[in-house]
C-alpha cells in the first residue's frame, strides 16, 4: 500500500506533477507527503490539503492507502 | 436535493423547471430562489475567449453535498439544486445554477446566497481562461460578492 497524491490546476503545472505514489511512513503528515511526492518543492502558502477529499491541515497525519491532494484556492461558480 | 456536474453547455432554466416538477407538490412553496452564473467575455480588464473549468471529480461533488446539507440545516428549505459546468466553455454560457424552494422568501433569498458564496469558497473548481490575445491564464481569486 502507498498514499495516492494528486495535484490540481496552476500548482500541478507550477511543479509539472499531476499524481504521484509515496510509500506510506508511520505518523506521516500531509506536509511529509508533499515534500516526498514533490521532492521538497517549495509550497505557496496559500496551497490548500484535502485528505480522503475533505479539506486537512498539513499537520494532519494520513493512514496507508489514503488519498491526499494539493491545490491552489478554489475559483468555481 | 440535487447536484449536477454538466461536461457540456445546460440550461439552467429548463432544469429548474423540471426539478421543480418532479420534487415539489403544487401549493408546496411559495418562495423559489435562483442564481445564474454565466460566463463573460471581459474578465480583470481584458477580453477573454473562452474558458477551461477543472475540478477534482468526487470531492468536488462531496463538498457541493455538504453545502446543501448544511444550508437544509440553517434554513427550513423543500429542496435545492447546483449545477456547474465543468471543462471547456464558451462565452455567454452558463456556469453555475443555484436554486432553493422554500415557503417563504426569507429562506429561500437567504439560502441561496448562502450556497453561493460557500461554493466559491469551498467548491474545488480552478478556472483558466483564454483571452482574446490567445494567452492563457489561471484565475487566482474570486471577485469579492459582497
Amino acid at each position: 500500500m502507498s498514499i495516492a497524491v494528486k495535484f490540481f490546476a496552476s500548482l500541478s503545472e507550477t511543479i509539472n506533477l499531476s499524481e504521484a505514489h509515496v510509500t506510506y511512513q508511520a505518523e506521516m503528515t500531509v506536509e511529509r507527503v508533499w515534500q516526498l511526492a514533490t521532492g521538497q518543492q517549495p509550497r505557496l502558502n496559500n496551497t490548500l490539503a484535502a485528505l480522503n477529499m475533505e479539506y486537512v491541515g498539513f499537520d494532519q497525519t494520513v493512514s496507508d492507502g489514503d488519498e491526499v491532494a494539493f491545490f491552489p484556492p478554489v475559483t468555481g461558480g | 436535493m440535487s447536484i449536477i456536474l454538466h461536461q457540456g453547455a445546460f440550461d439552467p432554466w429548463l432544469n429548474l423547471q423540471q426539478h421543480q416538477k418532479e420534487h415539489l407538490k403544487t401549493g408546496a412553496y411559495g418562495a423559489t430562489a435562483s442564481f445564474v452564473g454565466t460566463m463573460r467575455d471581459f474578465n480583470q480588464g481584458e477580453g477573454v475567449n473562452s474558458m477551461t473549468l477543472e475540478h477534482y471529480p468526487g470531492m468536488t461533488e462531496r463538498e457541493l453535498a455538504k453545502i446543501l446539507t448544511e444550508a437544509t440545516e440553517k434554513w427550513t428549505l423543500l429542496t435545492g439544486l447546483i449545477e456547474h459546468r465543468v471543462g471547456e466553455i464558451q462565452v455567454g454560457e452558463p456556469i453555475v445554477l443555484v436554486c432553493v424552494w422554500s415557503s417563504h422568501r426569507k429562506e429561500a433569498f437567504e439560502a441561496c446566497r448562502f450556497l453561493m458564496e460557500e461554493l466559491k469558497t469551498r467548491a474545488p473548481f480552478w478556472k483558466k481562461e483564454v483571452l482574446l490575445s490567445e494567452s492563457e491564464r489561471w484565475i487566482d481569486k474570486n471577485s469579492d460578492g459582497y
